[in-house]
């Protein structure tokens, strides 16, 4: 398994530069991000660590094409993101962006197999739907609805699901938040060896620092700004992390 | 099919119960549209054929007696296609086993024995009389069904005074009687008044009109006006006692029918807009909240690059099936409900066939309607849920704002406990919702009541007019008007309590360019029997220098108390007069004057007749006072007021209820679909709330109660709007039914309120067990587990 910095680093996929958001909830004003700069190159690893609240979700958001920063702009392959109709942010998530979620997000009245179609549908040359669940290992509960899975194996779809028009970038927010140790390193393996076979860059958003070990590249959000950016000498297998 | 089509089909069936109840409002607007305009078609397109087939006449006119050599000048007249001279004749007849009179109205057939050129008889069993036979006789069909008569029966005759026996040798009926009330009142009573067509032979015997006849029927030339013909044929006619002659518009039958069929269209359009309105608006509102609680996986669609376009058709789809099982459903029992209306007024009015037939405008208006609806709640409710980014639209809506309710602000929170707290301010800060159900519930309410109200208007309309005004058993009127002696021949019977005389002069009432063919009733000052009443119910005396007017007129001949009218005379020295309107009289049937008799006789001239005796009888008195009133050749017909009553509620009584449950049935159709709806959709929505709560210990009972408690409240609330908006409605149509011949008023009972409000409360009751049943599965567990 190739641990090592990814061979394409030169040309940024993604590039961010003074990103700021600021939510409304309510009557009261969020700032989430202050100020974000940030280049994520082809086939990277890449970890978002941070604390609940530093801007994480909002800086994954932003990179997918689901939300618009209030200031700043991203750049995805030469495409201007953020000048971007709704229309070009819609084209642009279905032929280049997979999403997974913390609480996975599939429809419930849809199995596993349809789940994972009602993307494939969409994509110009996706793998089968059985191929994609087969690479998450649940090849045999295709035919089950989400109410009839764990949460792992949920989880599991929604990565099947994400991987399954081979995009160019995997976004995660918290995949293994609502899992424990070790339904979550089984949701690792399996994002692991998507990055590793398919190449795909992949971003992992976590407050679990143990998982940090498992990337090419650690940036640490904190206040809505990147604070510090880590490189990993030595990635550690996801089949060898616990926490 | 796609992943997204398969989507479509599970969430539908996730929501049966939800899309189930959409469903069945939808069905009740479509229904009713398709009922009403179902029968009103089927009957106006019966009521050409028939016309057309029966060739019914277009000019009527009366006289007392002309030679059969009058005919060829009166056919020369130009405009006239074909006329018709015919005996036309009251008489009483005795139909074994039913000891009361019925009024006949006998009609020659042509001496040759066949069928007449204009007013066809349309035979339903037997045939013709026999032009050899005096004794055979034809009996309209509406009577005959009433008493099970049949050919080979047997009848008894007075004609004049005379009886005489005759044998049915057929059942029919005819364009002219299709809609058959006896003379001077407004509803058809089968049992007590038939229609005989015989011989004319046969009657220029018993009249004394050896070739002579009393009443010529004509059909016009295309493109003939009427008017032109009357003006030439009035004259003609004066002198062998012509009255005048008339129109459609203005014989008994097609003028019922005419006004009937434009009642019915009043209703075909109203009532399903209002159900329609009504069935669209749930739908939209419903629609907007179900696509509203699907806001996540929209915004996962969107995350995965679904376009709006495609989500837009997926929801499109949803609510389009909703859409059509509703339609489909509608249709058939449309379809349904409107054959039985039609066969129901097919009863009333005596059409020989029925030519029913589904209206194909209705059910694609039907259709496009329900569509319309479905698509405007499920866009608008998409493009809130759209509109968003798909990140926002993943995640749980912020908190929604909740501030102290009014009540609170005024310092009454004191009396509230913590869910009632809950629930008011649940409401204030969705007010908008909150009005809608209550708008939608109140609209329940008023489609209720208009289901009721048909019947109290008509016990209002019977009581003040057949109980208040009148006080009578009987009514005899004499073949024409005869001297005022003939009172006190009749006030010297047996059993005859009281007796009053009465004139009924016709007359034609001419104010302006305005004129109107009806009768003036000259009564006794100090009447008892028959008194008109003003608007507040009290006796009005009728006035002895000038006219007392149904209130009806006012409008019609825009005309006010005080002014001068011509009184234009149809009978005797037909004398042309001018005369004060004295007062108004209120009425809900029929449209007439009312003057002092002795003014009256004065005003035409004719000497001091009467043309009818009220009588008050003792109690058992009555047949024997039959048979002694049957032999009296001048008396043409006796009606007891009582069986007149009696016999409208048995013929009108039972649609009267059909009606009511069919309204009270799409009224909680909609109560439910709103109440179950919403409150479904609460507990999607506050699911977490009300587990959490539940994990916090309250009890079931007491979660529901927050739940529903609020529904509750607005079904409380919706009560007052839901009376005025029935009161609303039920003015609304009765807008379209106002004419000479009756006034519907508006008078709903405390009955009726009270019907409408525990129909509501009932209705709700059943939807809120239901959702109930749902509140006691609530996993706890789960709905913890899951995302904020």
């Amino acid at each position: 398994m190739a641990l090592a910095t990814p061979l394409s680093a030169t040309e940024p996929v993604f590039r961010a530069r003074g990103l700021t958001k600021t939510y409304r909830m309510g009557e009261v004003e969020v700032p989430a991000l202050r100020g974000v700069d940030l280049d994520l190159y082809r086939g990277e690893f890449v970890v978002l660590l941070g604390p609940s609240g530093s801007g994480k979700s909002t800086l994954l958001n932003i990179l997918g094409g689901l939300d618009l920063p209030t200031a700043g702009e991203v750049w995805y392959e030469g495409h201007h993101l953020t000048g971007a109709s709704e229309r070009e942010l819609t084209l642009f998530r279905r032929e280049h962006v997979g999403f997974v979620f913390q609480f996975y997000n599939l429809i419930p009245s849809l199995t596993a197999r349809e789940n994972v179609a009602i993307v494939t549908e969409l994509a110009g040359q996706p793998m089968t739907p059985e191929e994609a669940l087969a690479r998450v290992d649940l090849a045999d509960r295709m035919d089950h609805f989400p109410a009839q899975l764990s949460g792992g194996q949920q989880q599991r779809v929604a990565i099947a699901r994400a991987i399954a028009k081979r995009p160019a970038v995997l976004l995660c927010d918290e995949p293994t938040g609502a899992l424990d140790s070790a339904t979550g390193v089984r949701v690792l393996e399996a994002l692991e060896r998507v990055n590793a076979e398919l190449g795909t860059t992949t971003v992992v958003i976590t407050h679990n620092a143990d998982i940090a070990r498992m990337a090419h590249r650690v940036l640490y959000l904190g206040d809505g700004r990147i604070v510090r950016e880590e490189r990993n000498a030595q990635r550690m297998p996801a089949a060898e992390l616990h926490w | 099919m796609s992943a997204l089509g398969r989507k479509a089909v599970r969430d539908l069936w996730h929501l049966r119960g939800q899309a189930l109840a959409i469903a069945l409002v939808i069905a009740g607007g479509v229904a009713t549209l398709v009922m009403s305009q179902s029968t009103y078609e089927s009957l106006t397109a019966t009521r050409e054929q028939f016309y057309r087939q029966g060739a019914l006449a277009d000019l009527w006119a009366p006289l007392k007696r002309a030679p059969d050599t009058l005919l060829p000048q009166l056919a020369a007249i130009p405009g006239v296609q074909t006329a018709q001279a015919r005996l036309l004749a009251l008489g009483t007849l005795g139909v074994p086993g039913f000891n009361e009179p019925v009024r006949a109205e006998v009609v020659s057939l042509p001496l040759d024995g066949g069928q007449p050129l204009l007013n066809r008889v349309q035979l339903r069993s037997g045939r013709l009389p026999d032009p050899e036979r005096d004794n055979e006789v034809v009996v309209g069909e509406a009577c005959a069904a009433a008493h099970a008569l049949r050919v080979g029966d047997r009848l008894r005759l007075t004609l004049r005074g005379r009886q005489r026996w005759l044998q049915v040798v057929g059942v029919g009926t005819s364009p002219e009687y299709v809609y058959q009330s006896p003379p001077g009142a407004v509803f058809p009573d089968f049992k007590r008044y038939a229609v005989l067509w015989m011989n004319r032979h046969a009657m220029e015997k018993a009249l004394n009109m050896d070739g002579a006849f009393d009443s010529v029927t004509l059909r016009l030339l295309p493109g003939a006006r009427a008017v032109a013909v009357i003006a030439e044929l009035d004259p003609l006619l004066a002198r062998y006692g012509g009255v005048g002659a008339y129109g459609r518009h203005e014989q008994t039958s097609a003028r019922y029918l005419e006004e009937e069929m434009r009642q019915l269209q009043t209703m075909a359009r109203l009532f399903p807009a209002i159900f329609l309105g009504v069935a669209a608006f749930l739908l939209h509102v419903v629609l907007m909240r179900l696509v509203g609680t699907q806001r996540d996986q929209i915004g996962v669609l969107k995350a995965f690059g679904y376009s709006h376009r495609a989500l837009a058709v997926h929801y499109l789809g949803m609510a389009a099936a909703i859409a059509l099982l509703g339609a489909a459903l509608g249709i058939a029992l449309g379809g349904g409900l409107g054959r039985w209306l039609a066969h129901v007024y097919q009863g009333i009015y005596r059409f020989p066939f029925l030519a029913y037939q589904l209206s194909i405008q209705a059910v694609a208006t039907g259709v496009a309607v329900s569509l319309a609806a479905a698509a405007a709640g499920a866009l608008m409710a998409l493009r809130a849920a759209a509109s968003l980014p798909p990140a926002e639209a993943m995640r749980a809506p912020a908190p929604a704002r909740f501030g102290p309710t009014v009540i609170e602000r005024l310092g009454l929170q004191r009396w509230l406990s913590q869910p009632a707290r809950m629930a008011l301010r649940d409401l204030e800060r969705r007010p908008g919702r909150a009005a809608f159900t209550v708008l939608g519930l109140a609209l329940a309410c008023a489609v209720i009541m208009v289901g009721r109200f048909q019947g109290d208007a008509v016990d209002y309309m019977v009581d003040t007019q057949l109980s208040i005004a009148q006080h009578h058993d009987l009514a005899v009127s004499f073949i024409e008007p005869a001297p005022r002696r003939v009172l006190f021949e009749l006030a010297a019977l047996p059993g005859v309590s009281a007796a009053e005389p009465v004139r009924m002069a016709p007359v034609r009432l001419v104010h302006g360019h305005r004129s109107y063919r009806t009768t003036i009733e000259g009564l006794l000052p100090d009447a008892r029997l028959r008194r008109p009443l003003d608007a507040q119910l009290r006796p009005i005396t009728p006035s002895a220098d000038g006219v007392l007017l149904t209130d009806y007129l006012q409008g019609m001949l825009a005309l006010a108390p005080g002014d001068e009218i011509e009184v234009q005379a149809l009978e005797g020295h037909r004398r042309l007069r001018r005369v004060r309107v004295a007062g108004l009289v209120h009425e809900t049937i029929g449209a007439q004057g009312y003057m002092d008799l002795d003014a009256l006789n004065r005003l035409l001239g004719d000497g001091d007749v009467v043309s009818g005796v009220l009588l008050g009888v003792l109690p058992g008195a009555e047949p024997d006072l039959y048979a002694r009133l049957d032999r009296r050749p001048w008396v043409a017909g006796i009606s007891s007021r009582l069986a007149s009553v009696r016999s409208f509620y048995a013929t009108m009584g039972e649609s009267l209820l059909v009606f009511t449950w069919v309204a009270a049935l799409l009224g909680g159709v909609i109560n439910f679909g709103l109440v179950y709806n919403a409150a479904r959709i609460s507990l999607s929505e506050r699911g977490r709330e009300l587990a959490s709560l539940r994990v916090l210990g309250m009890t079931e009972g007491e979660v529901s109660a927050l739940l529903l408690g609020q529904l509750g409240l607005l079904v409380v609330v919706s009560l007052p709007f839901g009376f005025a908006a029935g009161w609303g409605l039920c003015w609304l149509m009765v807008q379209g039914f106002q004419s000479e011949l009756f006034r519907i008023p508006i008078r709903l009972t405390t009955a009726t309120y009270a019907f409408a409000g525990l129909m509501v409360l009932g209705a709700s009751v059943v939807s809120a067990l239901l959702v109930r049943r749902r509140i006691a599965r609530l996993d706890l567990i789960a709905v913890l587990k899951t995302r904020e």
